[in-house]
């Protein structure tokens, strides 16, 4: 659509110390504003005009912190598109910038085209009139590139899910829609909120599971979580400040917030891990006991993966075992430190405990073994083949974007059902849904809709 | 020979319910008109089912109601039942429908029209139109008087070339065996329009002295007071009911053994049926899962016996008919009054229209109607009342009057028809509104009531009546949210007894009204008013307040679209000289030729990237004006 607020990365993708995320468009201050914790108390539509502002981004979905930065804002028609424009500086890294951006599409900006700032900057008269044709160029082009990678995912599973997801929409409001228009035809089961309720839920778990399982989408949105367990005095410690020093961290280590859980991301091979309980670890270290099985579990729950950290120069005990039962059929890779001690492990035992799981020997204490850890840790999430190349990426940011809003759009629908709010204007929120799953794959024909009633349905006079 | 017969500002050809509305709404805008009818005793007739409104349907008569028009105050005058539907729904689909005393309903037209000043009535069979530089001038009728007018509105329902089909026998003729118009739809051949064949159908009628309704299930009309015009204050309380039977497996079987006879299956019916209107032939065969279909017997008025047999449309041959009919319980012995039928007619492709619905290829003229290919009468008044005021309007030199898709169910309409043409005959559901909670049936006052004032179709003394209704919503709203409900025992007895959670602290007032369980009844027992609200205001303030956030959602969507809306595309443009268009996209704006941006976005077959380079080349074409100035 035109004119809605566009937002993209625009700073190169690669290890910069800072990325830009620019949004433009009329809604640019009120995404922004949605998202940034100033120091001080004015709203971003307040402040005056190319100001920038030091701050912090808050997930409105967690309440929790999600990035540190520094927003320029920029009031059209003084800008590059004329238009409102806002620019966030974040920490440099896939995983930050990506962070950044998700948080912004999932309030409502689009991501951009390729080339859709300069068309903007065209189209409000901000660029020489000779450039016209160029930009009609490279607008073409565009169609032609999200044709190809329309139809290639046409053929994948995402697509087939998504249009069964679709489906599933489609019979829901085709049958609210039939009890509205024909109210008084007893052929047709009149349309519960139970029974929406069951189906809009079955809808929604549908969908986190493909967000889920849409294993890049969720690395470079988030990172792997991860967790570092094994009983106190193993090197989980050392571990942590190796993966740390090794690679840069971000540390979301904010005034204020609470540091019970504090997460730390660190970028391995490519791999962006955030590192779980991180301060549980420093604190505990030296306090013996603090870390039980049962907090561990907890934590657990939530990794993606599991760094199993055991002392080389000890004898396997009773609640190492008890940690191999915790971890049981997740990700985990065993980490035998302190190689630098004499031997007291049976490392047989290790490897029939942990006989599903990658083993690494290491002397974090001299630096050794850590290659041999990060390999593991890549070669566990990517067997060797990530996608990389511009588009792919691009166009799964924008998928992700796109559940995500689906997502909120049936939860809305899902709240609304739950509110006792007639069903008729809850429909509003799950045709939103509908329509969204629609541009992931390049259908929303509203027609359709009434197709699908009148063949679902015996109606008329 | 050709004489003179008169000079007007516009013509109107036809008087069913988009001439009636075209006429009388052009006539009160204070042009000169003549509306011209084949017959006389069939202003506003009814061809088909007796009633009026319906979910979105209904909301296009509240409509008209609030632009002036006289559908609403009509069907108030002459229904003999009426009831709110969906009233277990949200506000945004709650409908009203009538079941009119037909005879009654085109009575009360009549004489509303040969009252009005301004309006000149006259029966004539329009063969030709009178055009002249490419603009409509007037029109001809089959006795040879020449009716020259600054606009012409042809509004010829399914007139146009129509022929009846029943069972073997198919005829040429309008419908209820009337007259058909055959001349004009071959002038509009000849004037380059693009005709298409539709087709639709009626049941038959049966005498109710012979239905024996002990086997039927009663279907009353509302014990509240109802009315379509937001004037009415006058009330029918004698209402009648209809009743409610099914057809069974013998019917099914009947129909099915006598297929080969329906003109449906022969091939003889050759126009395009409407899928939401099926015949009974067509749902047994497509839905042969069905064990029965519901059939409604609708009373035709207070002084006939004729009975309706709604959802038993048919174009099975006679004989077969009366034997279905006898299947259905409580038609065992019924005697078959009329037979039912298909009808055949021409219908315009309305993507040759403008949104003022006036045709491209013809200047001043203007069509309305199932000549559009929609369905359905109060689809016809709309579009018979937006061509009446923008011929109207035209004939005394004044700008032209468009309805967005988010001001009127209108609109959506008229936008439907030109924008994306139709391949069925048209009828409106609420489906094909995406701002449906914001085109209410009970808000169709506060959207348009200033426009039609404006317009000069809503009387001083009833417009003075509105701002004081509005005045009075804003007032109780504004009271609502400013009280604080406090937490008091008797406050919490109260909530308890409607079976809400207590109060934790105190509350506004709006604020409790949100919740799902709470009523305005309930707030006003709380917090009395020093005025008592009437019911329209008590419902418009409730609804105002408990759906403001949805309202806010769906406000926002339009305003998304506005700026869209809002970039203009000029007539004048030249599709052929934007090199980078899709070939399709191309053509299909070529044909449809949209007013604005937005309207472009709609066209199917024309996809963003389109969009975007439309969007380019117009902004080109204005930089490229101002360096040059």
């Amino acid at each position: 659509m035109e004119f809605d607020t566009i937002a993209a990365i625009s700073t190169p993708m690669g290890e910069g110390a800072i990325a830009i995320v620019r949004l433009s468009g009329d809604q640019a201050f009120e995404i922004a504003d949605r998202l940034f914790k100033g120091m001080g108390s004015k709203k971003l539509t307040e402040v005056a005009s190319h100001t920038i502002h030091y701050g912090h981004l808050i997930d409105p979905k967690s309440g929790q912190v999600a990035e540190e930065v520094m927003v320029s804002v920029m009031r059209g028609p003084k800008t590059f598109t004329k238009e409102d424009v806002v620019e966030i500086n974040c920490h440099g890294g896939l995983v930050s910038v990506n962070r950044v951006l998700q948080l912004v599409l999932n309030q409502g900006a689009r991501l951009a085209e390729p080339g859709e700032f300069t068309k903007r900057a065209f189209l409000n008269g901000r660029i020489d009139l000779s450039q016209a044709e160029a930009v009609i160029d490279l607008i073409r082009a565009k169609t032609d590139r999200a044709m190809n990678l329309a139809l290639g995912q046409m053929e994948g599973r995402l697509s087939r899910l998504i249009q069964k997801l679709r489906q599933e929409i489609l019979e829901i409001l085709a049958h609210v829609e039939v009890n509205i228009d024909y109210p008084e035809y007893d052929d047709v089961e009149e349309m519960t909120h139970n029974m929406l309720l069951e189906k809009a839920k079955y809808v929604q778990g549908e969908l986190e599971k493909l967000l889920q399982t849409s294993q890049q989408g969720k690395i470079l949105r988030e990172g792997l979580s991860t967790v570092i367990v094994g009983r106190p005095n193993v090197g989980k410690s050392s571990l942590l400040n190796s993966l740390v020093h090794e690679n840069k961290a971000i540390v979301t280590d904010i005034p204020g917030t609470t540091r019970d859980v504090i997460e730390e991301y660190v970028n391995v091979r490519g791999v962006p891990l955030r590192l779980l309980d991180t301060a549980g670890i420093r604190e505990t270290e030296d306090i013996v006991e603090r870390i039980g099985v049962e907090r561990s579990r907890q934590v657990l729950k939530e990794a993606d993966l599991i760094l199993l950290v055991l002392n080389y120069s000890d004898e396997l005990s009773e609640e190492d075992r008890n940690i191999f039962k915790a971890v049981e059929g997740m990700d985990v890779i065993v980490i035998v430190n302190k190689t630098d001690l004499p031997q007291k492990i049976d490392l047989d035992e290790v490897r029939e405990l942990g006989k599903d799981y990658s083993l690494v020997t290491t002397s974090l204490l001299e630096d050794k073994g850590v290659d041999e850890l990060e390999e593991a840790i890549s070669s566990l999430f990517f067997s060797g083949a990530i996608e990389s190349g511009d588009l792919t990426y691009v166009s799964n940011s924008r998928h992700i974007a796109l559940l995500n809003q689906a997502v909120n759009s049936i939860e809305e629908a899902i709240n609304g059902v739950e509110m006792g709010t007639p069903i008729d204007i809850v429909q509003i929120d799950l045709t939103r849904s509908w329509e969204l799953l629609g541009e992931i794959i390049g259908e929303s024909v509203h027609e359709s809709l009434i197709d699908q009633l009148f063949s679902q349905f015996c109606l008329g006079k | 020979m050709q004489y003179e017969a008169g000079n007007f500002d516009v013509v109107v050809v036809g008087a069913g319910h988009a001439g009636v509305e075209a006429a009388l709404a052009a006539a009160r805008m204070g042009a000169k008109t003549a509306v011209i009818t084949i017959n006389l005793d069939m202003v506003a007739f009814m061809p088909c089912n007796p009633s009026i409104g319906g979910p979105a349907k209904g909301i296009v008569v509240r409509e008209i109601d609030a632009l002036g028009g006289e559908m609403g105050r009509n069907i108030d005058k002459t229904y003999i039942q009426m009831r709110m539907l969906n009233t277990g729904k949200g506000p945004a689909v709650r409908a009203l429908r009538a079941q009119a005393d037909k005879f009654d309903y085109q009575h009360e037209m009549k004489k509303t029209l040969e009252n009005e000043k301004n309006l000149t009535m006259v029966q004539g069979m329009v063969e030709r139109l009178i055009v002249e530089d490419g603009e409509c001038r007037g029109v001809v009728t089959m006795t040879g008087a020449a009716y020259r007018s600054k606009t012409v509105v042809i509004t010829t329902g399914t007139y146009l070339r129509g022929e009846i089909i029943l069972g073997e026998l198919k005829y040429s003729s309008g419908p209820n065996n009337q007259q058909p118009s055959i001349k004009l739809s071959e002038h509009l051949e000849e004037l380059g329009f693009d005709l298409v064949r539709f087709k639709t159908g009626t049941p038959p009628r049966v005498h109710s002295d012979t239905i024996d309704y002990e086997k039927t299930e009663i279907q009353p009309g509302d014990d509240v007071h109802r009315a379509f015009s937001y004037e009415t204050t006058k009330y029918i309380t004698d209402q009648l009911p209809c009743w409610l039977t099914y057809t069974n497996e013998r019917t099914h079987q009947l129909i099915d053994e006598n297929l080969h006879r329906s003109p449906m299956y022969s091939g003889m019916i050759k126009g395009t049926g409407p899928r939401y209107c099926p015949s009974i032939e067509d749902k047994v065969v497509r839905f042969n899962d069905k064990p029965r279909h519901q059939i409604f017997l609708e009373p035709e008025g207070r002084n006939t016996q004729e009975v309706y047999v709604q959802g038993l449309s048919t174009s099975l041959p006679e004989d077969v008919q009366q034997r279905i009919l006898q299947t259905i319980p409580g038609l065992e012995k019924v005697q078959m009054m009329r037979a039912g039928y298909a009808i055949e007619y021409d219908a315009v492709v309305p993507t040759q229209l403008w949104p003022t619905l006036e045709t491209k290829k013809v200047k001043n003229l203007y069509t309305a109607g199932q000549i559009n290919g929609t369905s359905g009468y109060e689809e016809a008044a709309g579009q018979g009342l937006m061509a009446g005021i923008n011929a109207g309007r035209r004939a005394l030199g004044k700008e032209e009057v468009i309805f967005s898709r988010a001001d009127a169910y209108i609109g959506v309409l008229i936008d439907d028809l030109v924008t994306k043409g139709t391949n069925e005959p048209y009828r409106l559901l609420t489906s094909r509104a995406e701002y449906r909670l914001l085109l209410r049936h009970d808000n169709a006052d506060l959207r348009l009531t200033d426009r039609g004032y404006e317009l000069g179709l809503i009387p001083e003394e009833r417009y003075q009546k509105f701002l004081a209704k509005k005045e009075a919503v804003e007032a109780e709203k504004e009271r609502l949210r400013s009280i604080i409900i406090k937490p008091s025992a008797g406050v919490q007895e109260l909530i308890r007894s409607m079976g809400g959670s207590e109060l934790k602290d105190g509350i506004r007032a709006s604020d409790l009204l949100k919740r799902p369980e709470v009523s305005y009844e309930h707030i006003k027992q709380l917090v009395p008013a020093d005025v008592e609200l009437d019911f329209d205001t008590a419902e418009q303030t409730e609804i105002q307040i408990k759906y403001e956030g949805y309202i806010e959602k769906s406000l926002q969507q339009v305003e998304r679209l506005k700026k869209m809306e809002d970039k203009k595309i000029p007539e004048n443009i030249d599709y052929d000289a934007i090199s980078s268009l899709a070939t399709e996209a191309r053509q299909k704006l070529k044909d449809v030729r949209p007013l604005t941006l937005a309207q472009a976005s709609r066209i199917s077959g024309v996809n963003p990237a389109d969009i975007s380079i439309l969007l380019v080349y117009l902004e080109q074409g204005r930089i490229a004006r101002i360096s040059s100035n």
